[in-house]
């Protein structure tokens, strides 16, 4: 049941983005294009996202397992700390470059995009480099 | 700045965004989780016992919503103006910073923000920032 629920939420997080316009770098580089002629749609997708989770996340922090009784794994991190970002400054660097974060890039991956294909292949090679860091003593 | 209001889809963001609020909002209250997208993948990666079937499901999800989408209305068609090697550099900067910084727009902006997680205010207030500074490089100094 939890796969399919996954399954299920990774379809609606798909077609949100499609919906959007978000699958789209083009749009998005024109939301980070502060100084050019902006398209303020992207504030909009992030206010019409939050606006919806935010009272399911005020219900899964109340509850000790998820309504398939699986564990609870929100995150308990607090801290802000260089990690955080560090990380966090380089993700949008990358993001301004090409137009893609991660989901947006999954998405026109799906729609046979070879260009997506470049980019999730050099994202994935990021994140195993980073695992290569972080194994390192 | 001048609002692009040719291009300003209002009502669309709104409702996609919408949804990817319900998807977030179902992966939090079905599986306990957040639906941060570069940590499914990433944990996909190393994946723990267990672990690794409901994060495929969610990527399948997401890779498969456009042709669930083109049953029922014509696919948007995508421009991406990057060449080769800034997808590459894009990629890489994305695939270490989101891991770095455990998490990117879906993880840190939508779920983050929705939990009023410092935390990933901070995080959404940096990357929102190279960002937009990312691009007033390439379009305003360099004018690509």
């Amino acid at each position: 049941m939890s796969i399919f629920s996954a399954l299920l939420a990774g379809l609606i997080f798909g077609l949100g983005l499609i919906v959007s316009g978000m699958a789209n770098p083009a749009k998005v580089l024109d939301f980070l294009d502060l100084a050019g002629r902006w398209d303020p749609s992207l504030a909009l997708v992030m206010a019409g996202a939050v606006g919806v989770a935010f009272p399911a996340f005020r219900l899964a922090a109340r509850r000790q397992r998820s309504l398939l009784g699986t564990p609870m794994h929100l995150p308990t991190a607090r801290g802000i700390d260089r990690r955080l970002v560090t990380g966090s400054l380089l993700f949008g660097a990358g993001w301004g470059l090409a137009g893609f974060c991660p989901a947006p890039a999954l998405v026109a991956l799906g729609m046979a995009e070879a260009k997506a294909l470049v980019f999730v292949l050099a994202m994935v090679a990021g994140m195993g480099i980073f695992n290569l860091l972080e194994a390192r003593p | 700045m001048a609002i692009d209001w040719m291009h300003f889809t209002p009502w669309s963001a709104l409702a996609g965004g919408a949804l990817i609020g319900v998807a977030a909002g179902v992966f939090a209250l079905f599986n306990g989780r957040i639906a941060g997208i570069s940590g499914i993948l990433g944990g996909l990666l190393r994946p723990a016992m267990g672990d690794a079937g409901w994060r495929a499901a969610f990527l399948l999800g997401l890779v498969a919503a456009p042709w669930v989408y083109g049953l029922v209305a014509t696919m948007p068609v995508l421009q991406i103006d990057a060449g080769f090697a800034g997808l590459v550099a894009a990629g890489l900067l994305v695939g270490i910073g989101t891991r770095y910084g455990a998490g990117c727009t879906s993880g840190h902006g939508v779920c983050g923000i929705a939990r009023l997680s410092p935390r990933s205010m901070v995080a959404t207030l940096c990357f929102m920032g190279t960002g937009f500074l990312t691009v007033f490089v390439l379009r305003h100094l360099l004018g690509s």
